[in-house]
């Protein structure tokens, strides 16, 4: 496979963090490195797994499959494959690829030189899977407390998790989720409206330049974060959004039983009313 | 880490958030459906309320040897308890002292010259309530089941049940551009504190107005019109008192994903609907039609008597009592009372 004018600079050696020059080779366009092995063997194995639970189950509709996390009786140990304990392999080989895909995102970073934002960046979407699947089961005292691995049953298992705790809107971390995770879509739809404005200028017009972007931004709102600032704010919101998701799951059960109304009793209690 | 200070800020903010709240791990889960399903029952560890409740029961009096003169040939004036051995009477009524009026004695009800009097506005009450609780423990055993009511289930030592409601006048406002607000946004805890209109119980225990949330089919334009989003604020209304009251949550009825399918709803669902039709029946036919008798201190702010909703006999259980049974050292209170000609006659002869 030919590669691209500029690939030639960026394929150098080195920066592994595991292996040395065992897996420091390309395959096609893709880089190996020891966590893309240790990442291949995880998503193979899960994935047959799924479908092996698939194969166990009643439907091959897609939206109905449905691979369900063990009974709460079996706390927090191992439940026999067909009654939860799939989950259990699948859960392990799901964070075992997604940290080998991370660690691997980590090892180019470093063949490029560049900062590990998209690392970081992955790790906290790892980390909202993680709450859900790892560490709130743990803290509840039980693996059947995870999401079963299903397109329709897992959003049937959000909805009953919110309505346990009657109305899940008052919880307070869900609202900075919610809040953040809209206001990165505005952000990125003000920013994808303007770059894509300045490069595609009218007939017989040219490319305008970020200074044109500034001015636009500064006469419409006052103020121009600037063409790094706003990719700074992009990567602040967005993770903003997953981490305050893993919040205010991870704080409905462990640290709070009751409906989520009554959690801002402390707001009409205030003497200052 | 480099380059995100604002990560660390983060943290700290979890942490004091956290620290906010007021119970921590393990908490006491229950399942209530199929694995994965999230339908769970959480509980704070340790508490126990139902044997806190079981605890304060008072021991049931020692059971009278039957046979005997019958209390309508005995007693004046009684008029649904007549069928009683007189025995068997005299310790229901030294029970009910005890479940209802332990502090004042008989004399809450009865004028201590002459017993069959019917003056106090309690003894006429009372009468009332006997009738009903029979009516519950033998018409309403879709709900009840074999544990029964007594008049302690719901008065627990006090001569008013702790948790009763009337007609709520609603707070005071002034006109506003944005108009009538359908009773919502006054943080009571009739609908647990949330922001859904403040009285669900006019509309479904008194009235019997139907509990709807959504419509059954897409752009319901065709009569008949189907639920509109006022009466979905109303019925959620309605599901926090009985989570309030009953102290579940909604998973405990119903799975989220289809509220209104009986098929995928637990067994639960059908018992609390029979219980609304209960409350329905103990507030319309027992207590509403009593208004004339009682006295200013025992209506509500509109002139309408105190009247029974989910809590006023579960009390934040889901069993009232934690579903000790009282009804089984008082059978007679669990089999209906003779046809009112059979206990007029009685009356009559004596």
């Amino acid at each position: 496979m030919p590669m691209l004018s500029f690939e030639r600079k960026y394929r150098v050696r080195g920066g592994t963090l595991l292996g040395g020059d065992l897996f420091d080779f390309w395959i096609g366009p893709f880089y190996v490195g020891f966590f893309g092995v240790t990442g291949a063997f995880f998503t193979i194995l899960g994935t047959a797994l799924i479908l092996y639970g698939a194969a166990l189950g009643p439907t091959w509709n897609v939206w109905q499959i449905n691979i369900a996390p063990p009974d709460l009786s079996y706390g927090l140990g191992l439940a026999p494959l067909k009654e939860g304990g799939l989950w259990q392999i699948i859960t392990v080989c799901a964070l075992g690829s997604f940290g080998s895909w991370a660690l691997r995102e980590v090892e180019i970073s470093r063949k490029l030189g560049i900062g590990l934002h998209v690392p970081f960046a992955f790790s906290v979407a790892i980390f909202a899977y993680f709450t859900l699947v790892v560490i709130r089961p743990l803290l509840m005292g039980a693996w059947g407390h995870g999401f079963p691995y299903g397109i329709l049953s897992h959003l049937d298992w959000v909805s009953n998790t919110g309505y346990q705790y009657l109305h899940f809107h008052y919880n307070p971390a869900h609202m900075l989720a919610v809040t953040f995770f809209f206001t990165t879509t505005f952000a990125l739809s003000l920013h994808g409206s303007l770059i894509l404005s300045a490069t595609n200028p009218g007939a017989g017009e040219e490319v305008k330049t970020p200074e044109h972007e500034n001015t636009f931004f500064r006469d419409a709102i006052g103020y121009s974060i600037g063409t790094l600032g706003i990719h700074r704010l992009g990567l602040f919101l967005a993770l903003s959004a997953g981490f305050w998701s893993a919040v205010c799951i991870v704080i409905s059960g462990p640290f709070w039983s009751k409906g989520w109304p009554e959690w801002w009793n402390w707001w009409l209690s205030l003497p200052i009313w | 880490m480099r380059g995100y200070p604002h990560s660390r800020a983060l943290m700290l903010t979890a942490l004091l958030a956290l620290a906010g709240c007021d119970q921590y791990p393990p908490v006491e889960s229950t399942q209530q459906g199929f694995r994965g399903t999230a339908m769970v029952e959480l509980a704070e560890p340790g508490a126990d309320p139902a044997a806190a409740a079981q605890a304060a029961v008072p021991a049931a009096l020692p059971q009278v040897p039957p046979g005997g003169p019958k209390a309508g040939d005995v007693y004046k004036n009684v008029q649904v308890l007549g069928h009683l051995d007189a025995g068997q009477f005299g310790r229901l009524m030294a029970s009910i002292t005890a479940w209802v009026a332990p502090k004042e004695g008989c004399a809450y009800c009865h004028e201590a010259a002459d017993f069959a009097d019917d003056s106090k506005y309690t003894k006429v009450v009372s009468r009332r309530m006997i009738e009903m609780t029979l009516a519950i423990n033998t018409g309403w055993t879709d709900h009840v089941k074999e544990t029964g009511v007594t008049c302690y289930t719901c008065h627990a030592g006090q001569n008013i049940p702790t948790n009763h409601w009337a007609k709520d006048p609603g707070p005071v406002r002034r006109s506003r551009f944005d108009g009538n607000q359908g009773g919502q946004n006054f943080p009571v805890r009739s609908v647990g504190l949330s922001s859904l209109p403040f009285d669900p119980y006019t509309p479904f225990l008194l009235g019997a107005s139907e509990i709807r949330v959504n419509a059954p089919q897409a752009l319901p334009t065709q009569p008949p019109h189907a639920p509109d989003i006022l009466s979905a604020e109303k019925t959620y209304g309605l599901m926090m008192h009985m989570s309030d009251s009953l102290g579940v949550n909604c998973t405990f009825c119903h799975n989220s994903r289809a509220f209104a399918v009986w098929e995928e709803s637990n067994p639960q669902r059908a018992t609390a609907w029979h219980g609304i039709r209960m409350v329905r029946e103990i507030n319309a036919d027992y207590i509403e039609p009593l208004a004339p008798v009682f006295p200013q201190n025992r209506q509500g702010a509109l002139g309408d008597p105190f009247k029974a909703n989910c809590s006023t006999c579960h009390q934040g259980l889901n069993k009232p009592l934690g579903g000790l049974s009282m009804l089984k050292d008082h059978p007679e209170l669990g089999t209906p009372a003779p046809p009112p000609a059979t206990t007029t006659a009685a009356a009559t002869e004596e």
